[in-house]
Formats: structure tokens, sequence, C-alpha cells
């Protein structure tokens, strides 16, 4: 790509805020017409054809709300709390691997900056929670930190098994390597590791836990904690901390697409391009959808056992395995 | 100070005492897991109950007063009022209690008639209970499969009885209205739908392990507890105890109709969730074998115009869907009660949370409240 680099800069910008835009809308949507499906209902169907102007009719709705301070509540926090959940989220997508030349900047150490930052989202649901003066918020806000430390732990060993195949952090790099055929994709190496595919899905465990969806939603658990740490936020409040979700959603996948699934790569080893990546994207970020609306929610301390007795020594486990038949087998 | 004040204070300062401070936690009146208007005030050590005291009464319509100031016959509609989603037996109850106080005769078809529509009642309720209690633990989709189900049973009812809900369809020596053809065929074609149905749940919902985790060994009320708090239904069967009205102090036919009373001796929140489950299975044998055995005939028998009840004291109980219901009417001979006296199963059921949530997590007790199955304007008539 031969932009000048300030033309290169606006386009990715304002292609990335579309982007995260349109998919918080729209995976509503997707989520709304799913789950509706699922329980074998229609969904939105009154605005617009199949109900597609939906999304657009909420963000009215919701701008069009009064933002409430609640009396007592840390003023500054309780409004800096949206703005931290959203802006890591969209930091994360320039390093996203689209395509073979489609990343907004491509780094060398792109994968370390998507997991870093995804680590800030809990600060911010903590934040606002914290500040929100709320015993329903408190809790789950608390809830929030200990699970999101919990699931941190297997995801980032999972990473770091990655990285001792692929032996970079530029993600584009990773994608490349897994080029030639589903088989070349990091998911279905078993030469490197038998163990490949059980990594993937404890990265998806992983993912779920993160972005608190269903069956880890802790953070809203509306039966127990009303909304949670949203409990107190209305307009627009709430409806960015409910894109973020969605945002996260999104590059959590994408993350998963990049690493294990091949990114851009085709399945059969020709005719790659941006349009294998969002596949890959919109089945996994469906599966989540699935998910949700199949499972009831876990409890609190299985959520937790889960992590520290399960995903974490077999994550561990997997290391090793990874580690000594990478010593040993291959030169 | 009040009684509950003074030991909410105790279980405060016995906790400070042991270094853990608490917090007061105000669940309801309007809060998603409550299903209508109960409040608890819980103590809260952290995310743990310290003391859970139900506060009802937010929804207390008098009933049992308002029967003081009304003919036999217009108290009736307000017995549908009371656990709305099952109305049937509380009419049950309520009509057959005076029948026995009057000594009116109810001609067979009326009885199974009775049975049939009982039975599809505890169903319906049953399955409203499925829903609900699915979404407390936040599993959304299963509540509307439950809901269509039930559709059809509400369809069925309708027919006959003209209500979707509070159905007044018994009357003092019969029914309404005599049932068709029609009603029948619809209640063994639902009979049929209904089994596949129920295998279905059984393998999407109870066999799920998530599901399963989440009550295996939650809020656990033994026979002792059941029985110190007077709790019954569901709740007593979950904890071991063969306990059913409906064989303990048999009323209408079924002494005739072959069906099992499930039990699971665990008395945890999973063993009154397979207690129900298994229920609606039975149900649906009792609903198969009356309408093999349903005569023909009157469906109601001869009833003075203006009924005027003998001095004295009458009781009649009948296994509602979710416990023993029972009526006791006191007639000083006039044509107004002089004490109607409802004895809810909610209440009683209700009653143990407290003594058994101590010590419980927030989600695990919300858990247990909604294994209890508990209809808010039952509890506060």
């Amino acid at each position: 790509m031969t932009l000048p680099e300030p033309y290169r800069l606006a386009a990715f910008v304002l292609g990335a805020l579309a982007f995260v835009g349109l998919n918080a809308a729209y995976l509503v949507w997707v989520e709304r017409k799913g789950a509706a499906r699922f329980q074998r209902r229609p969904g939105p169907t009154e605005v617009g054809p199949e109900g597609l102007l939906q999304p657009i009719a909420d963000a009215i709705k919701l701008l069009s709300k009064q933002v409430i301070v609640p009396p007592g509540a840390d003023a500054l926090l309780f409004r800096l709390a949206p703005a931290v959940v959203m802006a890591p989220a969209l930091m994360t997508f320039a390093v996203l691997p689209f395509g073979a030349h489609l990343t907004a900047r491509p780094m060398s150490v792109g994968l370390l900056l998507a997991v870093a930052f995804g680590s800030i989202n809990v600060m911010a649901i903590l934040l606002g929670g914290w500040a929100s003066r709320n015993k329903y918020a408190i809790i789950s806000a608390a809830r929030v930190v200990s699970q999101n430390v919990a699931y941190e732990i297997p995801l980032l060993l999972v990473v770091i098994t990655l990285l001792m195949i692929t032996g970079t952090l530029d993600l584009s790099e990773i994608v490349r390597q897994q080029a030639g055929g589903f088989w070349r994709w990091n998911v279905f190496k078993l030469w490197v590791n038998p163990l490949m595919p059980v990594t993937f899905v404890i990265f998806f465990i992983c993912l779920l836990a993160e972005t608190n969806r269903a069956p880890f939603d802790m953070a809203e658990a509306e039966s127990e904690l009303v909304a949670g740490a949203f409990t107190e936020y209305a307009g627009m409040g709430f409806g960015v901390f409910f894109m973020a979700e969605y945002a996260n959603i999104v590059v959590g996948c994408a993350l998963a697409t990049a690493l294990f699934l091949g990114g851009w790569q085709s399945p059969f080893g020709i005719g790659s391009g941006v349009g294998w990546f969002l596949l890959k994207l919109y089945l996994l970020i469906f599966t989540v959808v699935w998910i949700r609306w199949t499972f009831p929610r876990t409890q609190f301390y299985g959520l937790l056992n889960l992590s520290w007795k399960i995903l974490i020594p077999i994550s561990l486990g997997t290391l090793g395995l990874t580690s000594v038949l990478l010593k040993f087998i291959r030169p | 100070m009040s009684t509950s004040a003074a030991l909410a204070d105790a279980a405060r300062a016995a906790a400070r005492a042991e270094g853990r401070e608490t917090f007061v936690l105000n669940l309801g009146p309007q809060h998603p897991a409550t299903h209508g208007v109960l409040r608890l005030k819980l103590t809260m050590d952290g995310e743990y109950i310290a003391r859970a005291e139900p506060v009802c009464g937010y929804i207390h319509r008098m009933h049992e007063k308002m029967g003081e100031n009304r003919t036999w016959a217009q108290f009736l509609p307000n017995t549908s009022r009371i656990d709305y989603l099952s109305a049937m037996h509380y009419t049950h109850a309520y009509v057959a209690a005076v029948e026995r106080a009057a000594q009116l005769e109810v001609p067979r078809r009326a009885e199974f008639v009775r049975v049939i529509t009982s039975e599809l009642n505890r169903i319906s309720s049953h399955l409203v209970w499925f829903g609900a209690f699915l979404l407390d633990l936040g599993g959304f989709t299963p509540l509307l499969y439950a809901f269509d189900d039930r559709e059809k049973i509400l369809d069925l009812l309708e027919r006959i009885t003209g209500a979707r809900l509070t159905y007044c369809y018994y009357r003092f020596g019969g029914l309404y209205n005599d049932v068709d053809a029609e009603f029948l065929r619809g209640a063994r074609d639902f009979v049929r739908y209904l089994r596949p149905r129920l295998d279905m749940y059984r393998e999407l919902v109870t066999e799920n392990i998530i599901f399963r985790k989440r009550l295996e060994g939650i809020g656990v009320a033994d026979a002792e507890l059941c029985r110190r708090y007077g709790a019954t239904g569901p709740v007593l069967r979950g904890a071991g105890v063969a306990y059913d009205v409906r064989r303990a102090e048999p009323y209408a036919v079924y002494p005739e109709l072959d069906f099992k009373i499930p039990t699971h001796p665990r008395g945890d929140s999973l063993a009154r969730y397979l207690v129900r489950m298994e229920e609606m299975e039975q149900s649906l044998r009792i609903i198969e074998q009356a309408l093999d055995l349903i005569p023909e005939g009157p469906f109601r028998s001869k009833v003075p115009k203006v009924l005027k009840l003998p001095p004295g004291d009458t009781c009649f109980a009948v296994e509602a869907a979710r416990g023993r219901f029972m009526v006791r009417i006191v007639s000083d001979g006039r044509d107004i009660p002089y004490r109607v006296k409802l004895r809810t199963p909610s209440f009683s059921n209700l009653s143990l949370f407290e003594e058994a949530s101590r010590g419980m997590l927030l989600a695990d007790a919300l858990a247990f409240l909604g294994s209890l199955d508990l209809v808010i304007p039952d509890i506060d008539r």
C-alpha cells in the first residue's frame, strides 16, 4: 500500500471506527435475531425490513436519554468508565490483521499490544461498578476482577505456547506462517503439539470469560445482580458499555482467528483474502451468541475452579509439552 | 424494637465480634429473581448470606377477610386469584369444602373433569416454574419453550372455562359447564404432544452439566426442616417424604387412578427440580387414565339458589402445584361465611428459606429460592 502516511492513518482510524460502530450495532441485531431463532420467535421485525433499522432506533433512544449520575456516586469516575471501556477495544483494532495488506499498523509487538489493551477492559467495569455506589454494582465489580485475573492466566499461557511455535509477536507474520491449506493452521498443527485443538478451546473459553459472556456473565448476572456494574448507568453510558462488549467480542474472535484459524488464509491454500478472515470471524461470533442462548450461567466459584483447577494446569501442561517437543523433536 | 430488627442487630453484632463486617442488601420487592413482589432483606458477609429475612405483605389483598363479607358463591372467584398459577386446585379446595359442609353430591363425570383440568393446571404451573427457574439460573431459552407448551394447555382450558389463568370453573355440586368431545380429544393430543417434549427437556436441561452443578447440594432442606416449617409439595417430596394429599387424604377420583408419588431423598435444589419434572409425567398418566374412565352423565347436581351452610367447621385440603392447600370454613348458618381460613403452601415453603439459606452464596441462594417455586400472592393472600 502506497498511500501517504497521514491519509493512511485517517483512512484506518475512520475505517476502524466505522467497523466497530457497525459491528457493535449490528451484532446486537444478530444477537437478538439469533436468540429469537433459538427461542422460536421472530425477533425484531417492526423497524425496517427484518428489523434491520432496530439498532439505529435503539441508538437514537439511548442518545436521547438523560445521563443520570446517582447521588453519592463518584461523578468523574462514573463518567470516565464508559470511555475507559471503549478506548482499549478501539486501540486493539490498530494491530488486527484483516488481510495481507489490511492492517492499520503492522507492529512487531502486535500480539502483546492486543493482550495488554484487552486487560484494561476489566479496569473500566471495576471503575464503573465502584463509582456507582450501588451494592449490586460493587459485588459485580469484585466478581469481574477475580474472574478476569483467573482467566487472564490460562489465556496468556496459551498465547505463550503459541509464541513458542511461531517465534514472533507480529500478528501478520503469525498468519503468514499458516499459509497453504487448513492443515497448516495453528489449531491443526498436531505435529508441533498434539494438544493444539485443546489450546484453542482453552483460548475460546477464556475469551468468553474475558468478555463476560454467558455462561460466564458474572458481571451482569441479571437474575442475581439486577444489571451488575451497569445497574446505575442510563442512556448512552449504558449504551457504550453495551457496544464495548460487542467490540471486545470482535477483538477476541479476531485474535482467535488470526492466532489459530489462519487469519485471512483460505482453507484450500488458494484464494486467500479478507473475506476468509471475516467469514471465520463471524462464525466464531455466531458460536459465542449460540453458547449464550444455550447454556445457563455457571456458579461463581465453579467458574474460578474451572480456571484454577482445570484450565491453568492444562495450559501449563501444553506449554511444557510444546517446549519439550520443540527442544527435542524438532531441531 | 421489633423482634426481627433485634435479631438482625444480634446477627450483625455476632458477625462483627468474629471480625466479619456485614452489610444489608435489599433484594426486591422489584428484583428480577423474586418474580413478583417478595422482598428479602439480606444481611451479607461479602457474597455470603449471614441472614435472609423475607418481608412479605406487598401484595396482601385480604382474601380471608373478603370471605367474611360475601356469600359462599361470591367468594369463589377469589380462590382462583390466591395462587394464580394453580387456580384449579384452589377453587377445587374451596368448592369441595363447601360441598362437604353442605353435603352436596358431585356427579362422577364432574369429578373426572375436575381431575383432568386440575392435572392440566398442575402441568401448566410446573411449566411456568420450569421456565422461570431456568431464567433465574441465566438460561433464557427454556422459558419460551415452556410457555409454548403451556399455551396449548391455556387454549384447551379456555375452550371450556372461558378463562386462561384465573379459572372459576368448578361450582358447588359440579362444574360451570360440560366438556365437549373436542376438549377430550385435545387433552389426549396434548398428552401425546408433551411426552416427547419432556424427554427433550430432560436431555437438554436436566442433563446439562452446568445446570446440575449449579443445583447439586445447593439449598438442602431435609425432611426434619420441612417438618418444622410445614413445607409441603415438591419441597417435601424433594426431601424424600412421599407425602401427597392426593394419596394421604384422597379426594375426587384419585383413589381410582394409578400414579406414583415421585420422591428424591437428597433435599437439594436438584431434587426439587427432578420431583417437579417427574410430577409432570405422572400428571400426564393421570390425565390419560381419567380420559379413559370418564363416564357420561350430568355435570352438576341440584344446588339451592341461596346456599346456606349448617353451622360448623369444615376443612378440605388438596394437593396444589406448590403443596398442600387447605381451606377451613366456619359457618354460623347464614349465607355468608363466618370465617374462611386459607392454608397456602408457598407461605410455609418460604418460611424455611431463612434458616436454610444461612451461609449460602447470593447466587446459590437465588437458585434455592427459585427451586422453592414461590408465588408471591400465594404467600401474602
